[in-house]
């Protein structure tokens, strides 16, 4: 590439001409800039300042607005740093700070020279600018080697430098530890300084630090507490405030002294900012206080009664965190509360949410449930599933703590899977099985509302909700003795629509039908009465009344060909079916148990090829089961 | 401390990018683009919060206003009050309001370094420096008359009186046709066109 000629810098783009024409150009803007990469390639290397400093600025400006990248541009960033004019000090520094990776970019050891002579210079212009950049592109030896430089500026005699060096300190103390050491005893100093900008900028730095590690600054809690007590500056109340926020836990007669002056904040000021700062506080930190509590949710009432909705969000959010000490707090507000959950704004109605939530308790969990149903079903998809998790989340928290009822909590499960735009399948497929583990009293409403599931076909239809019909099927069929209808519960599980299924979900299908039939087999056995004559009902089985069942070979693509293998009997199905109670199967002494083995090998023979062929697949290719075996039961 | 400042126009164009968090340059345009999702999904007259924690880690919240067609947003976590953020967004767009008398969308796409300069007054590092809109003003008249900048100079006269505009453009296109009419530079008098 041919070096700049006199020519270029003559006609030199400016900043200007690079942005009018990305504006006026037509088409891909991409061909434009790389037209302009190439010219400011040719430009940034000359040796004249001028034409360097607009290559530059241009270059910066792709770089930031346009995210191009510059990284190759650095050492001409630096170099560009060492001219005296101010302005062209300017593009460099702001090239660098916008562009240089701390990390990876290795010229930035080259500025160190440059930066400290400028962070000496009597101009406060330039040791502005050195100041902002090098909080950008510090690294941990640019720290250690500048620290000096930036300790005595803590001193400065222009209030806006020393501010500057105090927010950059801040910086410096994380990448180079030792800094502390040095620069801690003027940071503290200038906390009695007059100037408010000056102490805020110090408390500000205070604040980030106190957040990491609260205790070391218990020691300053004195100069903290004449600060909130004397000062009236807004800004520098609220970042006191927060201080003590993190202060006020770890030493207990610290709060009994702060309540009063933030109280007296509270009432006094005008300021909404600072008002809820104090609200916040108390809340937090200051809660066993009921007084000042109760003072806090007057003016949080004020901020909910207000038309601002930034206000009645964070009157929510302090609500928030209220709730779960002073709970009738949230009950004074309950009304609010429920109304907003159809406010038009969405973080408003998702803060309303966790506040029902966190009211909710073993007398009105199902109330609150049905209120919060018939709001899912009028919102938005999105919000309606934040409804069902939270309900979900709630519900089953500590092992659902709070369900007196599974009977009805199952039939909710059941009404959450029917709304449209459910999409909480994994949860209440977890859940649903759960429960049929460990509530042995709910599994006869599980199995009816298992059996509802499977039945209605509108369910197909939402794919998320697949997993929710895996888990009814399991249910079904493990359960199988409580329904009153075992035989709709095979007709559902195995009628043609299951083909919409995932193969997984097919798969739980296929062993539950397999369960239910051999719980058909066996009563069938037992209602003959005899287990010798098991095996006289064996033989009939197979000799006897075999015939096509034509629902075996719609249900899959199987070969006409098969059908000589034959089906169930389909009359054997729909013999009425005395409700076996658990007891008798529980006696199944071991011969019982090889009959029922038997059984379950001829129902495997009795069904079409590609079933057999996919079961077998099953039970030879994976070895970890859909769901977990239950104990005994 | 505030993580970042952008200001963007209604159709998601960055108008103005400062992280204070180093991020490269792809991943900011992917955070303004992920951003600017999140803005256009907002109703009007709702409050002027958004939680953020996934784009920018836990307990980051922006408060974004918008000024007719620009957006402005201030990225911050939970070391600064909220409604203060709101002051302090007051307080920035108030001094470009003073440094460009009425300040225009215009005026800060094609002032890219006095608007970086008008931040840098008010914020460091991602802590406030300064909260009243007048001190910074005349901080960053202090910069301009420290050095004044003949492209400076001519820029602000454009885009403030359209009869001087005109007369600065036609003697300048003078002075370019008298130097060499040979080399491609676009003429300036095309923009009037604009």
């Amino acid at each position: 590439m041919s070096g700049p000629t006199l020519l270029d810098s003559l006609f030199q783009r400016s900043l200007e001409d690079l942005i009018k024409g990305l504006r006026l150009y037509v088409g891909d803007e991409s061909t434009f800039i790389s037209k302009s990469l190439d010219e400011i390639r040719r430009e940034i290397k000359s040796t004249d300042p001028q034409t360097k400093s607009i290559a530059l600025q241009k270059l910066t400006y792709l770089h930031s607005i346009h995210g191009v990248d510059m990284s190759w541009a650095s050492f001409h960033a630096i170099e560009l740093s060492s001219s005296h004019s101010l302005n062209f000090k300017r593009v460099a520094y702001l090239a660098a700070s916008l562009s240089f990776d701390p990390s990876t970019t290795d010229v930035i050891l080259l500025l160190t020279n440059q930066l400290r002579k400028d962070l000496q210079s009597p101009n406060s212009h330039e040791v502005s600018l050195a100041l902002n950049a090098l909080y950008f592109i510090a690294t941990p030896d640019l720290a250690r080697d500048l620290t000096p430089e930036v300790f005595i500026l803590l001193n400065s005699n222009k209030g806006s430098t020393r501010k500057k060096a105090i927010a950059l300190i801040l910086r410096l103390f994380e990448l180079y530890p030792d800094a502390v050491r040095v620069c801690f005893k003027r940071l503290v100093e200038n906390l009695e300084n007059s100037d408010p900008g000056i102490v805020s900028a110090v408390v500000g730095v205070f604040c980030e630090l106190a957040r990491n590690e609260a205790k070391s600054y218990l020691p300053l809690a004195p100069e903290f507490y004449k600060i909130l007590v004397e000062s009236r500056n807004n800004w520098l109340l609220i970042k006191v405030l927060k201080i003590f926020l993190e202060l006020a836990p770890l030493e207990p007669r610290l709060g009994k002294r702060l309540v009063e002056p933030i109280c007296d904040h509270l009432k006094r000021t005008g300021a909404k900012s600072l008002a809820f700062e104090c609200v916040r506080t108390i809340v937090t930190s200051f809660s066993e206080y009921e007084f000042a509590v109760r003072l806090a949710v007057e003016k949080i009432k004020e901020f909910l009664n207000d038309d601002d909705p930034n206000l009645k969000y964070l009157g929510l959010q302090a609500l928030t965190i209220v709730a779960p000490k002073h709970l009738w707090a949230v009950m004074e507000n309950k009304d609010f509360v429920i109304r907003s959950l159809s406010d038009a704004d969405a973080n408003i109605k998702l803060e309303a949410l966790q506040l029902v939530l966190a009211m909710v308790s073993e007398d009105n969990v199902m109330d609150i449930c049905k209120v919060l149903i018939n709001y899912a079903l009028k919102s938005d998809p999105e919000f309606c599933n934040e409804i069902l998790g939270c309900i979900l989340l709630a519900c089953s928290r500590n092992v659902y703590e709070i369900i007196v009822d599974f009977d009805w909590y199952v039939s909710l499960l059941g009404e959450m899977t029917r709304i449209p735009h459910c999409q909480k399948g994994e949860e209440i497929e977890n859940q649903l099985v759960d429960i049929g583990m460990r509530v042995k009293d709910a599994r006869p409403q599980l199995v009816r509302v298992g059996r509802d599931l499977l039945i209605d076909p509108a369910l197909f239809g939402n794919p998320f909700v697949h997993r929710i019909l895996s888990a009814a099927a399991w249910v079904s069929g493990e359960y199988v003795r409580f329904s009153k209808n075992p035989s709709e519960l095979v007709e559902a599980l195995l009628q043609p629509r299951t083909s919409l299924l995932p193969s997984s979900i097919k798969a739980v299908y296929i062993q539950s039908a397999f369960k239910v039939l051999t719980f058909y087999v066996h009563h069938y056995i037992s209602t003959k009465g005899v287990i010798s004559s098991a095996s006289q009902g064996v033989e009939d089985l197979m000799h006897g009344r075999v015939q096509e069942n034509p629902q075996f070979v719609r249900t899959g693509p199987v070969a006409d060909s098969d059908t000589d293998d034959g089906g169930l009997n389909p009359m054997m199905l729909h013999r009425p079916v005395r409700d076996v109670s658990v007891e008798s199967f529980e006696d199944m002494s071991v011969a019982h148990e090889w009959i029922y083995a038997f059984h379950v090998l001829l129902c495997f023979f009795s069904l079409p090829r590609e079933w057999r062929l996919l079961l077998l697949k099953l039970a030879f290719s994976s070895s970890e089961s859909h769901y977990k075996t239950p104990g005994p039961t | 401390m505030i993580k970042g400042v952008i200001l963007m126009n209604d159709k998601g164009k960055p108008r103005l990018v400062k992280f204070y968090d180093y991020h490269p340059a792809e991943k900011q345009q992917e955070l303004i683009r992920r951003l600017y999702g999140v803005l256009s999904s907002r109703a009007e007259d709702v409050s002027n919060f958004v939680k953020v924690d996934s784009l920018f880690g836990p307990d980051t919240r922006l408060v974004y206003k918008t000024y007719a067609t620009l957006h402005i947003l201030f990225i911050f976590d939970s070391s600064e009050n909220e409604l203060a953020m709101l002051d302090l967004m007051q307080v920035f767009v108030e001094a470009m309001d003073k440094c460009f008398s009425n300040v225009r969308e215009l005026d800060i796409v094609f002032n890219f370094n006095k608007v970086h300069a008008i931040l840098d007054e008010i914020i460091l590092g991602g802590q406030v420096l300064e909260t009243s809109s007048s001190e910074v003003v005349k901080a960053v008249e202090e910069i301009s008359k420290y050095s004044p900048n003949p492209l400076c100079f001519f820029s602000l006269l454009f885009f403030t009186h359209q009869v001087s505009q005109d007369a600065i453009s036609y003697f300048l296109f003078r002075m370019e046709r008298a130097a060499n009419s040979l080399m491609a530079v676009p003429s300036i008098t095309g923009w009037q066109g604009r």
